[in-house]
């Protein structure tokens, strides 16, 4: 006997716990049983699918490209290697024999077992109409089934989605944001007709239809038609047609039983189990979409976590008991706000009531039974939902709030109105909280109690409110309330249509790859429908910096000035200002100038404060003429409008003035030559002066040089205006190249960190020279990639957007729809 | 006889979340919305606070902040919002078969809207 047995010898062999399914459920119940007792079980997990477990309920937004398939891992390979965990993945079990205790895989392994998990989930149902085996006929399920649908969507065309339940209209929803054009048909003659009434789901099709997918009610597939070898069309029992390059099988889904089935183990529509989630056989236990508990299938999440937990109390000798689950559903499709819960089906000894608001596309409606709430349907307003919610599931008697009921929480509990955190108090601990990450009150306030005194803080110890951030009004309520005036309160929000903050939003933006306004505000839960005028310039500027050369700019999103490319003045009239590098004219451009100053009967032109001339008084209907002729002349726009750089002041240097000690004009010019068209945070302005007597004036600009016999002194920060600030020094430099290339650097950090409208000087405040240093200086390459990054974003930039216009683009910003002349004007 | 509504041509002629104008010889300049939500408002284009043009700025939700001072001006009721005061005439507006209509004789003078709030009208 050799040394490492005896010591195995010592240690009590552990029991061996196989799970045959690596889905939500099962990884959960070996999460919980971990939680509960790490020691106990010697664990196996096996799979079908070649991946680690991911969060299925997250396909949608994958699909629909707001998701990345590591953004949905819940556990990664290193969760089971450091949890000891044997995942066996890719080599499904065929059988299970009871006899011996052990399970059989597809390529003949043969693993035993004391105690057996079953946890296959369900399989979607395919419903039985010839060509169902086609090529391009798929069903939504798993990520397979995602990658075949974004193959499909790649090559475009046609999308038939047969099932407008839940699951079908997520895809439709992804399958149309990929730029196919999509029909659902569904049998029933009303969407999503299990969670919603007829009323929001008329409502839901009306908003799909607005979006342009194609909704068929009350259609029954005859066939799906094939065409060279693939599927080719979708046919509908009255006949009609609809061409299809994919056909998406979204109907429903069916317990995966058959596993136990064979077994011997008792299954009706699902796999029999008790309250401790045990089957007919004591040591095979089963959780999740495959089981049947008390009669009951389900096919949402909210059950599973349930049933994970009285499993594990079960494994671990605690047993507690699962007494089933009222579900609640929540549709993913962005910008549409859709819940339902319990049963709305009504009837004579049911009590409805309804609510509409048709301006604001608001329909809710609940269903009561001897005064407690059974069910709960609303659209275009879910805010209440989890409070309807959770009313229902504690069957309170709600005879005393039922006029007030169907207006919301504020609402019906009188004095809370004006006190939302009264609200939340009256909220049970075990009311979640946080849907994305399964959190509810009481954990949030445990967590609160153990130091996360805000709410960045809860977030990161907690996970709540830390993924969508719908929540996080309810996480700001408690922490006020088991805080009471100590919350430590983080910067302020963005605007009032988010509880976020510029640096949250322009951080999820890259981690969420965010890459629309519409996907910003749906994903980050915008409060307002598309934002306001403070919130939208600022998203687009985010996402222009974040995605150079992707994003599409927003005309609708972008102020005035900017849309019209012109500075807008106080009677409506617009000013011009051509660019002129460095501040240098020719007579060529003078006498362009001076030409368009008559011809378009300008009121004034005047030299600016940044060296440039400044045509006033052009009518928007002349704005692409003039610039057509000042193109001719060839000069471009100057971004006297833009949240941009505006301009390089300079002054004549080494090449005139007797004092100059570099050539401070030509630096300029190559300085404003590289930097022209880019977008930033707020205006941006530079100057170059050739001497330390600094006649451009460059110690009050963003960006500043100062030439001196030995180099370039280059100072940031620097603002005129209310309040006027001189600018730090940032550093020293020997040559030209390097004086652009830290020029380059600068703005590109600008670009990248500031909050939108907020200019160098406060940005330079509120971050510190050090930071600011510290990220160009303290890792040796930093100011190259920062300057990489800036040139790579002005391939995209710099382009003239007056010549654009001039040639006829966006003709209806410019122009008027028509012009009424009243009866009798004609001559007047 | 001349028509009570005034034909502007199609819906597709503004994108949604934009305004366009419309001049009136003698009259005031007319601006006519399209909302994100599809939906239809007409106003002279002309903000109470410093006549600024309406049609120029953000459209969000059913309101319009004006480009001058971000005065926001309700869509539906011409109603100045927020802490200014102020109203804005609307024109009754209509979609018909894809196509924009104004009430003539608001067109030609428009009267600050007293009565209740205008029904949207969408696409």
């Amino acid at each position: 006997m050799n040394a490492q047995t005896r010591l195995k010898d010592m240690i009590p062999a552990r029991e061996k716990l196989v799970v045959i399914g690596n889905g939500m459920a099962g990884c959960r119940a070996v999460e919980e049983i971990l939680e509960r007792d790490r020691d106990r079980y010697e664990i196996t997990i096996f799979g079908a699918e070649p991946r680690v477990n991911y969060n299925r309920i997250m396909l949608s937004p994958v699909l629909a490209g707001e998701k990345t398939f590591d953004e949905i891992v819940l556990n990664t390979a290193e969760w089971y290697e450091e949890n000891g965990i044997a995942l066996v993945s890719g080599d499904p079990i065929d059988h299970i024999d009871r006899a011996r205790k052990t399970v059989v895989s597809r390529s003949g392994r043969v693993t035993p077992y004391d105690k057996l998990l079953i946890a296959t989930g369900s399989d979607p149902f395919i419903i039985p109409v010839p060509g169902r085996d086609l090529p391009g006929v798929v069903t939504f399920r798993d990520l397979d089934d995602v990658d075949r649908m974004l193959a499909a969507a790649e090559r475009g065309g046609n999308a038939v989605v047969i099932g407008g339940g839940l699951l079908g209209l997520e895809a439709a929803h992804g399958l149309s944001l990929r730029g196919m054009k999509v029909t659902v048909v569904h049998l029933m003659p009303t969407l999503m007709e299990r969670q919603l009434d007829e009323a929001a789901g008329w409502l839901l099709k009306q908003e799909l239809e607005r979006r342009g997918q194609t909704i068929l009610t009350g259609a029954d597939t005859e066939e799906i038609v094939e065409k060279d070898g693939h599927v080719g069309a979708v046919r509908l029992k009255d006949g009609r047609e609809i061409p299809a390059d994919i056909v998406v099988m979204a109907v429903g889904i069916r317990p995966a039983t058959i596993l136990a089935r064979t077994a011997g183990i008792e299954c009706e529509r699902g796999i029999v189990v008790d309250d401790h989630m045990v089957t007919s056989d004591p040591d095979v236990l089963a959780v999740g979409e495959c089981v049947q508990h008390r009669g009951t299938c389900y096919g949402l999440v909210a059950p599973l976590w349930e049933m994970c937990r009285a499993l594990a109390d079960h494994l671990t000798g605690a047993s507690t008991g699962y007494a089933g689950s009222v579900t609640s559903t929540k549709l993913k499709v962005s910008g549409i706000d859709v819940f339902s819960a319990g049963d709305f089906s009504g009837g004579e000894d049911c009590e409805d009531i309804v609510m509409r608001d048709g301006a604001r596309g608001v329909y809710k409606r609940v269903v009561l039974k001897d005064n407690k709430l059974i069910g709960a349907v609303l659209y275009g307003d879910t805010a209440d939902g989890s409070w309807y919610f959770d009313l229902l599931r504690k069957e309170e008697d709600v005879s005393d709030i039922r006029e007030g009921l169907i207006f919301g929480q504020a609402f019906a509990s009188g004095g809370a109105l004006a006190d939302p955190n009264a609200a939340v108090a009256a909220l049970s601990d075990d009311a979640e909280i946080c849907g994305c990450n399964g959190v509810s009150k009481g954990q949030v306030v445990r967590c609160i109690d153990a130091g996360a005194h805000s709410l960045d803080a809860v977030r990161s110890q907690c996970k709540a409110s830390a993924s969508c951030g719908s929540c996080t009004d309810l996480v700001a309520s408690l922490l006020s309330l088991t805080l009471g005036g100590e919350v430590e309160s983080g910067p302020a929000s963005m605007c009032k249509c988010t509880s976020f903050t510029h640096d949250d939003v322009r951080r999820l933006i890259l981690e969420k790859e965010l890459k629309a306004i519409p996907q910003v505000m749906q994903e980050l839960h915008w409060t307002t429908p598309d934002g306001c005028a403070a919130c939208r310039p600022a998203l687009n500027y985010y996402l222009l910096c974040a995605w150079p050369g992707e994003y599409e700019d927003d005309q609708k999103s972008r102020f005035v000035n900017e849309r019209l490319h012109a500075n807008i003045q106080k009677d409506g009239t617009y000013s011009v200002v051509p660019r002129m590098w460095g501040g240098v004219t020719n007579p060529k451009e003078l006498r362009a100038i001076a030409d368009v100053v008559e011809k378009y009967d300008a009121r004034m032109v005047k030299v600016t404060g940044g060296q440039r001339l400044d045509i006033f008084g052009i009518r928007k209907e002349d704005l692409p003429a003039v610039w057509a002729d000042l193109n001719a002349a060839g000069m471009v726009s100057g971004h006297a409008y833009g949240k941009s750089l505006r301009t390089v002041k300079t002054c004549v240097g080494s090449e005139w003035c007797r004092f100059g000690t570099q050539d401070s004009t030509g630096l300029g010019i190559r300085i404003e030559q590289m930097t022209w068209g880019s977008w930033m945070p707020h205006k941006f302005k530079i100057a170059v002066s050739g001497c330390p007597r600094n006649c451009a004036e460059a110690t009050i600009k963003d960006f500043g040089v100062v030439c001196v016999d030995s180099g370039y002194e280059l100072h940031v920060g620097g603002n005129g205006g209310m309040k006027v600030r001189a600018t730090d020094l940032l550093c020293k430099v020997e040559t030209e190249e390097a004086a652009l290339e830290h020029c380059a650097a600068f703005i590109q950090l600008y670009r990248e960190d500031a909050h939108y409208l907020e200019r160098t000087a406060p940005w330079l405040e509120r971050k510190g020279l050090d930071w600011i240093k510290a990220q160009l200086f303290d890792d040796p390459d930093a100011v190259r990639r920062l300057a990489a990054r800036f040139r790579h974003s002005q391939r995209f930039m710099q382009d003239d957007p007056w010549a654009k216009r001039a040639a006829g683009e966006r003709r209806d910003l410019h122009g008027h729809l028509a012009t009424v002349v009243p009866a009798g004007k004609e001559y007047a | 006889m001349e028509a009570k509504w005034l034909d502007l041509g199609p819906t597709t002629q503004i994108e949604a979340g934009m305004a366009a104008t419309l001049p009136v010889i003698g009259g005031e300049e007319i601006a006519v919305f399209h909302t994100m939500r599809g939906e239809f408002y007409a106003l002279v284009n002309k903000c109470p606070h410093r006549q600024g043009p309406l049609s120029q700025g953000i459209v969000h939700g059913d309101s319009v902040t004006c480009p001058l001072h971000n005065w926001r001006i309700s869509l539906k009721s011409g109603q100045v919002l927020g802490d200014d005061e102020g109203c804005v005439p609307t024109i009754p507006l209509k979609i018909d078969c894809g196509r924009i209509y104004l009430l003539r004789e608001a067109v030609v003078a428009p009267r600050p809207a007293d009565g209740p709030a205008a029904e949207p009208q969408a696409a």
